[in-house]
């Protein structure tokens, strides 16, 4: 199948993604502009007068969005790889009675929509004062991540060899041990999909934060651009910019990560 | 005769590794999602859910959001944004992933690309179509102008709400359908193709009389997954037009959060009510998905 037009493939292909990822680079081309070419009619294809006032204007004004999202990114996969590893190692290898129900509870949840699972989350955090706080936004962001991460690890974890955990039994290790020694270390490929699936549901996350932590003093990046859209705010340079600056952790997760990308979307992942 | 002691201890450890996610699973899923029930089935005022002392009011919330006038629109604006989200995400997935089947110099490369969309916030993705679509500075409208048409006010005006959001999730929704399909064509032998080849098929024949009835199973999952991811869709539409102008693109979800969240006195009552009804839906195709899925590994 050699050698049959590859050059004419790549040149429609190209033309394609080009197509897709253009509101990528007019997202970037707007990010450059200048304040009084905003509304210039037709706009400037390229960015030939580029200027970082937008991107200054992030700096002055969004740090600590940014740093706030990169804590309850971190604490959120912190909290579902200590959930999910565990779990997925009890139904992949130990599978006891009343495992397959928990494996449909966790594909149940997955399914119900994070808008809905605010309103109760309101309510009980209203109750106990955990709302505007980051810890509870961090419990709120895992519940998209938990039910993949187990979902993730099992599969994963099914797949190592019997005769590998078989092997330490018979040296007298418990499952604690195998747990902890033979098959976290042979998890690594489920560990880093976890983590950064994990990572980017967390730093996306708007329905959560702008339900939960509406009136917080910390909040995140989510909220930090919606509110730079809700004050009216003409500076769509300045907006544009913070766009961009949130795109990065997906575009790293792209660059160093694509085939865990991928595996995760066919593990079943069901994005908020 | 009693259970080895190994094996009885094998079953310890085993829930002892699982009571973590299964309290978790208990607190922060039964128990949320029964408050939003509770929340439903009473009479909550910001008052009642200050002190938690809420009439109960059975299924009158219920009946009052099916009689109210935003319901039809809600439910109608659900079907229609699902519908066509998935169609054409299904359509222009399934062209890019028999596009992408056979590798060519970057292929890999550009299929990586059009990961992109999926992955990005969706709060970027949404202010990014809302200033192209913007009515007078957007480069939609520049660019229709340009080839000879009138500018849309796309986000503004109620005919073209619903549409401009629907095109910006089909946008979002590409890559997940082209990642599941192109997984599912690698699936398939090319010697079946082959073989079809010989016995003199075109490509177009091949591909509707050979391929895409072997591709049935991973398409089925595909639009169910799709059907449930879409359902649920909230913040796309919030962000670019709240449901509006006047609920022309308000759907279940956006209907459900504004009563809640989005006045300034909430509803907490008739938008649990709301998301509940979603819920049901959800977990209706949620089920068929299960159903589906567990057909295709039995053997």
């Amino acid at each position: 199948m050699t050698g049959r037009a590859p050059r004419w493939k790549t040149g429609v292909g190209v033309l394609l993604t080009a197509v897709m990822l253009f509101p990528i680079y007019w997202m970037v081309n707007v990010s450059l502009t200048r304040g009084q070419d905003m509304r210039k009619s037709p706009p400037d294809w390229v960015p030939l007068h580029a200027t970082l006032d937008g991107y200054r204007a992030v700096l002055d004004q969004q740090l600590p969005y940014l740093g706030t999202s990169i804590v309850i990114g971190l604490g959120t996969v912190a909290l579902t790889l200590v959930l999910a590893a565990p779990a997925g190692y009890a139904l992949a290898k130990l599978r006891p009675a009343g495992a397959g129900a928990l494996g449909f509870v966790l594909l149940i949840a997955q399914m119900i929509p994070a808008v809905i699972m605010a309103m109760g989350f309101y309510a009980i955090y209203l109750a106990v004062g955990a709302l505007n706080t980051l810890p509870g936004l961090i419990v709120a962001d895992s519940t998209i991540a938990v039910p993949f991460g187990v979902l993730v690890f099992t599969a994963f974890m099914s797949g190592i060899p019997p005769e590998v955990v078989e092997a330490a039994e018979v040296d007298g290790a418990g499952a604690l041990r195998i747990f902890w020694s033979i098959i976290l270390p042979l998890s690594r490929n489920a560990i880093i999909t976890v983590s950064l699936f994990a990572f980017l549901w967390a730093w996306s996350d708007f329905v959560f934060a702008s339900t939960l932590d509406q009136g917080g003093e910390l909040q995140p990046i989510t909220l930090g651009i919606y509110r730079y859209i809700g004050n009216n705010n003409q500076e769509w340079n300045a907006i544009m910019a913070t766009a961009v600056v949130a795109s990065i952790p997906a575009t790293v997760l792209l660059l160093v990560a694509q085939r865990y990308v991928a595996a995760g979307i066919t593990a079943g992942a069901v994005k908020d | 005769m009693a259970a080895p002691p190994g094996r009885a201890r094998r079953r310890w450890a085993a829930w002892a590794f699982l009571a973590p996610v299964t309290v978790y699973l208990v607190v922060f899923y039964a128990y949320p999602l029964y408050r939003n029930l509770d929340l439903s089935l009473r009479d909550y005022t910001v008052r009642s859910f200050v002190e938690g002392n809420a009439p109960f009011a059975g299924l009158d919330h219920y009946r009052g959001v099916v009689r109210d006038p935003s319901f039809g629109p809600a439910l109608w604006h659900t079907t229609v944004f699902t519908a066509v989200s998935i169609a054409f995400q299904f359509a222009i997935g399934l062209g890019l992933a028999v596009f992408f089947r056979r590798h060519f110099p970057l292929s890999r490369t550009l299929r990586a690309l059009f990961l992109v969309p999926w992955l990005l916030p969706l709060i970027v993705s949404a202010s990014t179509w809302s200033w192209m679509l913007n009515s007078e500075s957007g480069v939609v409208n520049s660019v229709l102008q340009r080839l000879g048409g009138s500018p849309i006010n796309w986000l503004t005006s109620p005919r073209w709400a619903l549409a401009s959001v629907t095109i910006a999730n089909i946008w979002i929704g590409i890559p997940f359908n082209l990642v599941l399909l192109h997984s599912g064509l690698e699936g398939i032998p090319a010697s079946i193709e082959e073989a079809a080849a010989l016995d003199g098929a075109g490509p177009w024949q091949r591909f509707w009389r050979v391929t895409f009835p072997m591709l049935r199973p991973v398409s089925a999952i595909t639009l169910l997954l799709g059907l449930i991811y879409t359902l649920k869709v909230f913040d796309i539409v919030w962000i670019m037009t709240r449901g509006g102008p006047a609920d022309s693109s308000s759907t279940l979800a956006t209907w459900s959060y504004r009563l809640g969240f989005g006045n300034m006195l909430p509803a907490f009552s008739p938008g649990a009510a709301v998301g509940n009804l979603l819920i049901v839906m959800a977990l209706m195709f949620g089920l068929i998905y299960i159903r589906v899925q567990r057909r295709q590994d039995a053997p």
